[in-house]
């Protein structure tokens, strides 16, 4: 290829990037669903199939069905609650926190977002959020973390809640990955420093999760490591299964933007079988 | 320091190779805003591998730099970036795949080389498979997060040159994509060759 022609495959590949892009900027923050009202979102008792108390610094973890929703109750504020998900028919793919931030141009997953694999697919949905502060960067708990913060490395952390969570379905250390956690409101500062706003995640917050595979999902209940406070102090939350309405052509989630339809034609593509 | 090691990846292939403690990997980015995607794992056991969240943790800070220690799942410190003429780097992005391509950039991009495809390629040289891929650093690849959390893939920053050094504090594996994405700018469009060369210290 002469010089003249790369620069014009370039120039033709940047235009196209450009055009991608402005439709991701422009329409995602339109589309969004604003954040579910306090003490809404939550389902019927009719349709709860299991309600749990995962109590402070544990874990647990479940089958749930493509179409069932996960509803977690933040009941006393804890500062973080971590979330990893297989497909529960092929483990090899699971949840990935690089693609769902980069494919949604966002690194705020909340109400109206959804939580992709590593093969182009959509494990989660968001369907309500109370909180809208989940933080997709810097990941749950470890001991080099609680040593850090606590001084102690042998308190409960989300690392080795989740290599117990994935144990218990034979599933090992290179089953893990980065994980998303919620209400933990992270921000980046303009020079990249990481910090925590306070006061933001409220007690009776709540994000109510829908499946869109088949999937085993496991959860960790303990403190992100950037909450403040200088005792290892995890409370209780509350998880329940339950039944949810079928998804309609014009969900939230699956029209909030170019790349979630494409996602969702994708779990198409795969269901179909 | 004694150079022991010296190769040209070209663009868009994958490369491994190991590097001893102690001993530095220098990869120069020759042609500048050249995306190179690069995983760690522990020479000894690969279960133990580079975690993008426990070294963003560890430094508090989202990119990687000078001084950023390069932290595996285990917690333990695998390298440490000791040089960069560039000046920061994404590890939050991940690697292109053909599957997230046709999310990002539409359908008919599937069949378009990708560094998850280098990645299976390379690691199963090793007696890995994907399970073993995770989120990775992208040297020479710019990936701002703004404080309301947008983050877009720009224009690569590093020039015709630039290079980064990075230490081996254990002995690693290191897997290297010469990112093949044509579909955004972090290769400026036009995928370049990438040069790997490990450096011993001289005994004292």
């Amino acid at each position: 290829m002469s010089a003249q022609d790369t620069k014009a495959a370039i120039e033709e590949l940047r235009r196209r990037y450009e055009q991608l892009k402005a439709a991701g900027d422009n329409m995602a923050p339109r589309a969004l669903p604003p954040l579910t009202a306090p003490g809404a979102g939550l389902p019927k008792a009719a349709d709860i199939l299991h309600r749990e108390i995962i109590p402070g610094g544990w874990y647990w973890t479940a089958h749930l069905k493509r179409g069932q929703g996960l509803t977690l109750i933040n009941t006393d504020a804890t500062p973080g609650v971590s979330l990893f998900c297989w497909n529960a028919a092929d483990t090899s793919e699971r949840y990935n926190s690089a693609d769902t931030v980069k494919v949604q141009w966002t690194a705020e997953i909340r109400r109206g977002r959804v939580l992709f694999s590593d093969m182009g697919r959509i494990m989660f949905s968001l369907v309500e959020d109370s909180c809208g502060a989940h933080d997709t960067i810097v990941g749950g708990s470890t001991p080099q973390s609680n040593q850090r913060r606590y001084g102690d490395a042998a308190l409960r952390s989300t690392r080795e809640n989740l290599l117990l969570a994935a144990g218990k379905h034979g599933l090992g250390v290179r089953d893990l990955a980065p994980v998303i956690t919620f209400f933990a409101p992270v921000s980046v500062g303009a020079e990249g420093k990481l910090g925590w706003r306070d006061g933001v995640v409220k007690p009776g917050d709540m994000v109510g999760l829908r499946a869109e595979l088949d999937l085993i999902v496991a959860l960790s209940n303990c403190p992100h490591p950037l909450a403040p406070g200088g005792s290892f102090a995890p409370r209780p939350v509350e998880v329940l299964i339950h039944t949810l309405p079928e998804a309609a052509a014009d969900d939230a989630c699956r029209t909030a933007s170019a790349e979630a339809v494409r996602g969702f034609e994708n779990n198409a593509l795969y269901l179909r079988g | 320091m004694k150079q022991v090691y010296d190769f040209t990846i070209p663009a868009n292939r994958p490369w491994s190779g190991l590097v001893r403690a102690g001993q530095v990997l220098r990869i120069i980015d020759m042609e500048g805003q050249q995306a190179v995607d690069t995983l760690f794992y522990a020479a000894a056991d690969t279960s133990e591998r580079y975690s993008a969240q426990d070294t963003i943790a560890a430094q508090g800070a989202p990119y990687v730099s000078t001084g950023t220690e390069l932290v595996a799942n285990t917690g333990r410190v695998m390298a440490t970036v000791v040089a960069d003429s560039c000046g920061r780097h994404d590890t939050s992005a991940g690697a292109c795949s053909c599957e997230a391509n046709t999310v990002r950039f539409g359908h008919h991009t599937r069949y378009m080389h990708a560094c998850r495809e280098n990645f299976i390629l390379e690691v199963g040289r090793h007696g890995m498979t994907k399970r073993d891929v995770v989120p990775n650093i992208n040297f020479f690849m710019n990936v701002p997060i703004e404080p309301d959390g947008k983050l877009a893939i720009v224009d690569g920053v590093s020039a015709p040159g630039d290079h980064v050094d990075i230490r081996a504090e254990m002995d690693i594996l290191c897997v290297i994509s010469n990112c093949p994405q044509v579909n955004n700018p972090c290769n400026g469009f036009n995928p370049t060759p990438v040069r790997v060369t490990i450096f011993q210290p001289e005994a004292a």
